[in-house]
């Protein structure tokens, strides 16, 4: 593979990840469970969004951000699978958010150091917004998993199922292995510890138990996804598919 | 006519709950007071904090923020405004203008 | 000491009369303060049922801009709605309370947010009409008399000024677009213009108590007044962008230099405020669900902060 291939790839599988992400999250804006932090989800909606912009932007080769965004098929997207992955209750949404912020701090404090210019610079911008992301879903996690009786067991419930999809956050294929050796993309072995040690050690706090079975969902590298992934994007893709050269 | 004011009020007998209500300060610009831009509920200190960034700061409106549980506010009330602030009114030796002082003198 | 109603009452007028903001703990007649609730209640009602209709196309935005875009618009009607709760809140009465009265379809909301989003177009006909509208009516109410609405007001109304343009600015794309956009966009103006005229409230020969409230400066400017400058303001809007209104009797009135428009369908508008509009049903049951759905989240919250309290954890 060509190293402008593989950072393609590479970029790809940022942008697509924050993207979904977003588009999940853009789906509680006036559902929340309270007016704040409706208005708190929409805000780390719309910080992901600008990530998936800024990334798809400078991954471009040839093609516009929307274009990128709005006409690639299920199997060419390489967001993590976690990310796709429905939105459920609150607390199945935090969750989700907390796994995910975790794995995009110890990713973007990383990619600071990286030998891409602009990927190490939009990596500070970013990281600014993801501390404050985590910081957002860590105090819900602590107050759902030691809450009530209620939010103990809703949370708990959201760890089982998407324990499985945690993996996938630090499978490689071969652009990953590339970025690494041209000091581009970030060690995912690295990052698997300290994500570890940090998520293990705020869902001990918040009482919340990580399942024993270590079965982990794998694919989204290929662009095998979850069958939710193919709907979102029908939703989210609709209209420039249905009128081609609409400028909107 | 009395007024019973009471901004914790809950008027409902099933408890539920859209947690207290803060009051949110707000410090625009570095050297300047915060001051009070509005208010939102939060379940605890941190939360009205987040909230309050996330509500109130949005488009740059803020360097610093204080969240202050409203319940813990004890303002003066209108009633008061006689007997506290009037007796100010004739204290005129408390301003500087209220001394003469002779032309040609300077730095006074 | 007591003063007696009377004296107060004058009190109270001439304040007003000097431009003196009332406050909260102020004394102020009844009736002041019952309407306030009213109209505060409702207008926070609005912000929040109104996040709905648009809240409809975020997912399905056409481009990363204006999803952006869309989902910060959304976002500030939360704050809005917000902001109103919280105003309210300081004449004594609680967003619990409020809410319920809103769920269980007491309190009413702007008859607007009934109709649905059936089209992309749909989002630009409500940012240019509907938050169009909903502006010369809060610019207005800005200068109200109450303190904390005419504060939220003025916050409200600074972030109100992109709502509008980001609405007419998708009306441009799709007018100056395709030939099935321009339809689009044409079919979203016909089905938004009536509505949002009505949204300015009856004619003035039908509201009630507009003499005091207008003494009071709690309204500020009779219905038709706004209704009047916002179709002055807007039918040259169209114009520009070879949209028609759906108006075949309107013109400019020669005498006055204003716009006349024909009648105003007032029945379909009263139906709606009874309930009657195409999703008076699925926009309530929706903030109602968001509600219950809510409640354990809620519950959660207050208990873990109940627990710190008693641990005396003050970390997070
Ligand atoms: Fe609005
Ligand atoms: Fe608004
Ligand atoms: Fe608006």
């Amino acid at each position: 593979m060509e190293t402008d291939q593989a950072l393609f790839n590479y970029l790809l599988r940022l942008a697509d990840s924050s993207l979904i992400l977003s588009q999940r999250l853009a789906e509680w804006c006036g559902h929340g469970p309270i007016l704040e932090e409706d208005i708190a989800l929409t805000n780390v909606s719309l910080d992901l969004l600008g990530h998936a912009t800024a990334l798809l932007t400078y991954a471009g080769k040839g093609k516009s951000a929307d274009d990128l965004a709005f006409l690639r098929s299920e199997r060419e997207y390489r967001n993590i699978l976690l990310a796709e992955q429905p939105n459920g209750d609150f607390a199945c949404t935090m969750l989700r958010q907390f796994l995910t912020d975790s794995w995009h701090y110890y990713l973007y404090a990383s990619l600071q150091k990286s030998k891409d210019e602009t990927l190490a610079a939009i990596s500070v911008k970013f990281l600014k917004e993801i501390t404050y992301h985590l910081r957002h879903s860590s105090g819900w996690v602590l107050r759902l998993g030691d809450g009530t009786a209620e939010s103990h067991l809703r949370i708990q419930n959201a760890l089982d199922e998407l324990w499985s999809f945690t993996g996938d956050l630090f499978d490689s294929d071969s652009a990953d292995e590339l970025m690494l050796a041209a000091g581009i993309g970030a060690d995912l072995n690295e990052i698997r510890k300290q994500w570890t040690a940090h998520v293990s050690e705020l869902l001990n706090k918040a009482t919340l138990k990580i399942p024993e079975s270590s079965f982990m969902q794998k694919g989204s590298l290929q662009g095998r996804h979850t069958e939710y992934l193919g709907y979102l994007l029908a939703e989210m893709q609709y209209l420039p598919r249905t009128y081609r050269d609409a400028k909107w | 006519m009395i007024l019973i004011f009471n901004k914790g009020m809950n008027t409902n007998m099933e408890k539920d709950t859209q947690w207290p209500l803060w009051e949110i300060f707000i410090q625009a610009n570095p050297g300047i007071p915060h001051k009070h831009v509005g208010s939102l509920h939060a379940a605890d200190a941190e939360m009205a904090l987040q909230n309050a960034r996330d509500v109130y700061t949005r488009r740059n409106e803020g360097i610093s923020i204080w969240v202050v549980e409203a319940r813990f506010i004890k303002a003066s009330s209108p009633e008061d405004a006689g007997s506290f602030f009037e007796p100010a009114n004739d204290k005129v030796y408390r301003h500087p203008t209220f001394y003469k002082v002779p032309d040609g003198v300077k730095y006074l | 000491m007591q003063k007696d109603e009377k004296v107060l009452l004058e009190e109270f007028q001439s304040k007003i009369d000097k431009g003196v903001k009332i406050e909260p703990k102020d004394w102020m007649p009844l009736k002041y303060r019952n309407q306030l609730i009213r109209m505060m209640s409702q207008h926070a009602h609005s912000e929040i049922v109104g996040m709905l209709p648009e809240g409809n196309w975020i997912t399905r935005a056409p481009s990363l801009r204006r999803k952006a875009i869309l989902l910060a618009k959304v976002q500030d009607e939360a704050g809005h709605g917000m902001y109103l709760y919280s105003a309210a809140e300081t004449l004594g009465i609680d967003r619990t309370t409020l809410l319920e009265q809103l769920h269980s379809g007491k309190a009413k909301y702007s008859s607007i947010f009934n109709y649905p989003t059936l089209t992309w177009a749909d989002i630009g006909a409500i940012g240019w009409l509907v938050d169009g509208a909903a502006i010369m009516n809060q610019t207005a109410l800005a200068k109200g008399s109450y303190g904390p609405y005419s504060r939220a007001m003025v916050r409200i109304c600074k972030e109100e000024s992109f709502h509008n343009r980001q609405g007419y600015e998708i009306m441009c794309s799709l007018a100056f677009g395709s030939q099935e956009q321009k339809q689009m966009a044409q079919d979203a103006l016909n089905r938004w213009w009536w509505p949002a005229i009505m949204m300015l409230g009856p004619s003035d020969d039908n509201s009630p108590n507009t003499e005091e409230l207008m003494r009071w400066r709690v309204k500020m400017e009779s219905n038709d007044a706004i209704r009047e400058r916002f179709i002055d303001r807007t039918v040259p809007q169209a114009d520009y962008i070879g949209l028609s209104i759906p108006d075949p009797e309107l013109k400019i009135d020669e005498a006055t230099g204003h716009y006349k428009h024909g009648p105003i369908n007032w029945e379909e508008f009263f139906n709606v405020i009874k309930g009657n509009g195409p999703c008076n049903k699925s926009r309530l049951k929706t903030r109602v669900d968001a509600d219950r759905n809510g409640k354990w989240v809620r519950e959660a919250a207050e208990a873990y902060a109940a627990k710190r309290v008693i641990r005396d954890d003050t970390d997070f």
